[in-house]
């Protein structure tokens, strides 16, 4: 090899293993390949309306899921997420049926949502409790008392303005609702804290590394209860989209929420073990489920192959971060 | 960040950190004894001592990560009390562990600046907060090529660098940000031998340009290799000073181990 | 060949590969286009995959799917309550371009919208098992009447247990559910009671399962040791019963009943575990309702209203004035097994 065959291979060679290195490229052609399975099985699958549907399914797990990608950053869990959503939706439902403001009731729903994530993270940070304990013993918690305060039943919320995120505009014929729009303008917002400040920087030094971040000076526990704080506030804007996608207040409703949206967090690429992964991954993440769901339907093959599916998914994302992480 | 030129006359330089007769108790336990300890511009002096001598106590009260019962601390002849390590850093006093304390997945400019990163100028930081990247990779780049580091990129994670870079980081972040001295806990300790050479050459590299260095450790060839001066723990006491060129290490064990008493 | 591949520019590689993949689209979209042409898609959205009940469902949605040339395609909420699960079962089978959806939904209010986008596409629907709130919201409903089934239920308890004075539980499944809400005031009209009637020593939330059932029971038991008279939401929640008055060795004291029909709780009758349960048909809803959609398909005529699919009493200690069948007939008709 001369000299100069060498120098030119050196820069191809750091971006191709920029490519492979950078988390989101795996779950991305992940979607491309399923994507392009079932465009060729049935041609519906990419006419704009279904992946308009494909996109509004997305919204409740997705918006969850970038609070639960937060947390999980900080090498946390969080079990209480569908819950305190739910907890939005009660409140903001019974608040409007009693004749409250709609706009007031729902600041004070997320109000409510973002105390419940506070909570955890002053109990997580401050009691240096395990996120897992704290947020299993919040989500029990929240089920009983989402019981008490809705009287066990369902109701339906005829707000508009509860309802409001429902609505959709249809640019090129393709129908986005408001509620997508607030959950991709979140992802922007929340990507640029996670990457472009100091905040997002800390938040991976502390899931990476907790000793070394407070060695550094960085105060720890202040920023996982700010991560919390976050992540419950996000929980609160769920609620708001959830009742544009179902105007009906459920104390039963969303309670795989939690699963579904560490599936699509861990699908992303984001490592269990914290200080790992990304927003962009975890967006990716929770439209392959909703592509598998809506795709399989569409071949016309039984869904629960999609619990399968993303069952193996799970396992090779988490095989696979355990791989890289012993290599080095 | 750029580094003061060079004071080399270790033994009558001014004395920049300075312990008098510090004791500090754990319960029935005496861990410091009525210590002292000072540190000179630009001299790298070695703390050495038995398990138990008092070595790690007294490191952390000259942090602020333990606070003596009685006794006090000068930093450049002005008395100081430091409520924790923070204090201790904001006073320009910076400590590298042995346990490697680094982010893994972050980069080599975002270890450097972890902490202390820097925002762009104008609306874009004041506002939107944002990170200033490219220059704190610059400055990262300029602090490493000045410290004679060699690093694969600045760019890469810190987990893809060898024990010997990665704790070279930490010793380079050190070294960055310490306005008066650099306090370093074992830093070889988890290193192999080949490793533990590019490391103690940036420490040289470190008191060559001006910074003081208090270097704790166990390892004597090392010691001798690179201190000014060797300050010895034994029971809770200084019980001496001696310099590498006038004490053989036989002479720094005896002293140690309370074999020889000077 | 190969060494001609081998030396593709990376970008005309990218150029064929790409020509391939959109001729395969064209070609399977074609092919698609003319099967769906042909085959009639009817959707079964059930509330979960695990209750006996709507596992019996969906097989009878298939087997009459198979007899009548129609394609099912099932989809089901994660768990009762699973609003969301359902809503995007329907969106999917919309898109997918179902002639009728057959819907057990979880919650009679929160379906609505996309029930009303699907009748809006032309899409037929029809509500099986629950009813929807307000009922024609749907284009049919094909149900047990559980109000009925509720009074046959508290009718022969009332019946069965003579002059004396009653003491009565009630187990209830998920408060404002509205097949709870309809079983639940069905057995006080049977039983001739009003809500609030002071013979009513207490109630339970079961969520329709046997363990909860159990420590209801219990606690009621505790509460109040002269319950002689035990509603329950299904069979699940009565066997729960069961072994709570056996552990406080009153089994034979009570009137212990109940509704649905599975086979086990069919056996539980048999064995004299409980005295009677109303049965419902879930195989009888979806069959009819994919009959109703391969009509809707063929002639473009919409059933309408609420049709019930019947419930009979199942009982081997029958009383007087009130119609019931045996346990040997409730096993050859019974779910779940």
């Amino acid at each position: 090899m001369t000299a100069s065959s060498a120098t030119v291979a050196t820069p191809r060679a750091g971006l191709m293993a920029r490519i492979v290195g950078t988390p989101s490229v795996g779950p991305l052609l992940v979607l491309l390949v399923f994507g392009t399975i079932f465009a060729l099985t049935n041609p519906r699958f990419l006419a704009s309306q279904n992946l308009s549907i494909i996109l509004q399914q997305t919204v409740i797990i997705g918006t969850l899921a970038i609070g639960q990608t937060l947390i999980i950053l900080t090498a946390g869990i969080d079990l209480a997420v569908g819950a305190i959503a739910v907890l939005g939706t009660i409140i903001a439902g019974k608040l409007v049926a009693n004749g409250y403001d709609p706009v007031l009731s729902m600041a004070f729903a997320v109000l409510v949502c973002t105390a419940a994530g506070a909570a955890a993270g002053g109990l997580i940070s401050g009691l240096k409790l395990p996120p897992f304990i704290v947020t299993l013993g919040i989500l029990g918690i929240l089920t009983a008392a989402l019981r008490l305060i809705s009287a066990g039943g369902a109701f339906p919320v005829r707000d508009a303005f509860l309802g409001w995120t429902g609505n959709s505009v249809k640019p090129f014929g393709f129908v986005v609702t408001y509620g997508v729009m607030i959950m991709l303008l979140l992802y922007a917002v929340v990507w640029y804290l996670l990457n472009e400040t100091k905040w997002g920087r800390h938040v991976y030094a502390i899931g990476n590394n907790p000793e070394a971040a407070r060695l550094v000076g960085i105060p720890v526990r202040r920023h996982l209860l700010s991560v919390y704080v976050l992540a419950g506030f996000l929980y609160g804007i769920g609620a708001w989209l959830a009742l544009g996608r179902i105007p009906n207040a459920d104390p039963n409703s969303l309670q795989t929420a939690n699963l579904d949206s560490i599936t699509a967090v861990v699908i992303g690429g984001t490592s269990l073990f914290g200080g790992r992964g990304g927003l962009v991954g975890t967006l990716i993440g929770a439209l392959i489920v909703g592509v598998l769901r809506n795709g399989l339907t569409l071949a016309g093959i039984d869904p629960l192959w999609q619990d399968l599916v993303t069952g193996v998914l799970v396992i090779v994302a988490v095989a696979l971060d355990q791989m890289s992480r012993r290599r080095r | 960040m750029s580094l003061a030129p060079a004071a080399r006359d270790a033994t009558r330089g001014e004395v920049v950190l300075e312990a008098r007769n510090i004791t500090k108790h754990y319960g029935h336990l005496v861990a410091l004894d009525g210590v002292d300890f000072e540190l000179r511009a630009g001299e790298i002096l070695a703390v050495v001592g038995d398990n138990g001598a008092g070595k790690s106590t007294l490191i952390k009260a000259l942090t602020g990560a333990v606070r003596p019962d009685s006794g006090e601390i000068l930093l450049d002849g002005q008395p100081v009390h430091f409520k924790g390590p923070l204090d201790a850093r904001q006073r320009g006093i910076e400590t590298v562990y042995q346990d490697l304390a680094v982010a893994p997945a972050l980069d080599i400019a975002s270890n450097l600046f972890l902490g202390r990163e820097r925002r762009r100028g104008g609306i874009m930081g004041t506002v939107f907060r944002r990170l200033d990247k490219p220059g704190m990779r610059a400055e990262a780049e300029r602090s490493m090529a000045e410290l004679k580091f060699r690093l694969p990129s600045i760019n890469s994670p810190v987990e893809t660098l060898s024990g010997g870079q990665r704790q070279g980081v930490a010793v380079a972040r050190a070294a960055v940000f310490a306005r008066k001295l650099v306090i370093m806990d074992e830093p070889t300790a988890a290193l192999g031998v080949r490793e533990t050479g590019q490391v103690l050459e940036l420490i040289k590299t470190i008191r060559d340009r001006g910074l003081p260095v208090v270097l704790i450790s166990h390892n004597m060839p090392n010691v001798f290799e690179l201190a000014d001066r060797i300050h010895i723990m034994r029971l809770g006491r200084r019980a001496g000073v001696v310099s590498p060129k006038t004490h053989s290490m036989a002479d720094v064990v005896a002293i140690m181990t309370g074999a020889v008493e000077i | 060949m190969i060494s001609n591949r081998s030396r593709m520019s990376p970008v005309s590689a990218l150029k064929a590969g790409l020509k391939v993949t959109i001729f395969g689209l064209a070609l399977s979209g074609a092919a698609m286009q003319a099967a769906s042409a042909e085959e009639v898609i009817v959707g079964l959205v059930t509330k979960t995959e695990v209750n006996p009940f709507f596992v019996k469902m969906r097989q009878a949605a298939e087997e009459q799917a198979k007899a009548k040339n129609v394609k099912l395609i099932a989809r089901a909420g994660k768990f009762d309550g699973d609003n969301e699960g359902q809503v995007a079962a329907i969106e999917d089978l919309i898109s997918a371009g179902a002639k009728g959806i057959l819907v057990t939904p979880n919650n009679s209010s929160g379906m609505l919208g996309i029930i009303k986008k699907a009748r809006d596409a032309g899409v037929l629907v029809i509500a099986l098992d629950t009813a929807t709130d307000p009922a024609d919201a749907v284009d049919a409903t094909f149900a047990t009447d559980n109000f009925q089934a509720g009074v046959q239920q508290g009718a022969y308890a009332r019946k069965a247990m003579g002059d004396m004075k009653a003491v009565v539980a009630m187990l209830d499944g998920t408060p404002g559910g509205t097949v709870d809400t309809f079983r639940h005031d069905g057995y006080l009209k049977g039983f001739g009671i009003a809500e609030g009637d002071p013979s009513i020593a207490g109630s339970a939330i079961t969520n329709g399962a046997q363990d909860k059932g159990q420590v209801g029971m219990e606690n009621l038991l505790s509460k109040n040791g002269d319950i002689n008279a035990v509603y329950t939401i299904n069979e699940p929640a009565a066997a729960g019963a069961f072994a709570a008055l056996k552990s406080f060795g009153k089994e034979d004291a009570v009137m212990l009943t109940s509704i649905d029909g599975g086979c086990a709780g069919v056996r539980d009758v048999k064995d004299g575990k409980i005295a009677a349960t109303v049965m419902q048909f879930p195989y009888k809803m979806a069959a009819m309702g994919v009959d109703a959609v391969a009509e809707y398909a063929a002639s473009g005529k919409k059933p309408s209203g609420f049709v019930d699919t019947g419930s009979y009493l199942i009982t081997d200690k029958p009383v007087d004035g009130i119609e019931s069948k045996d346990t040997a007939w409730g096993l050859e008709n019974c779910w779940g097994d």
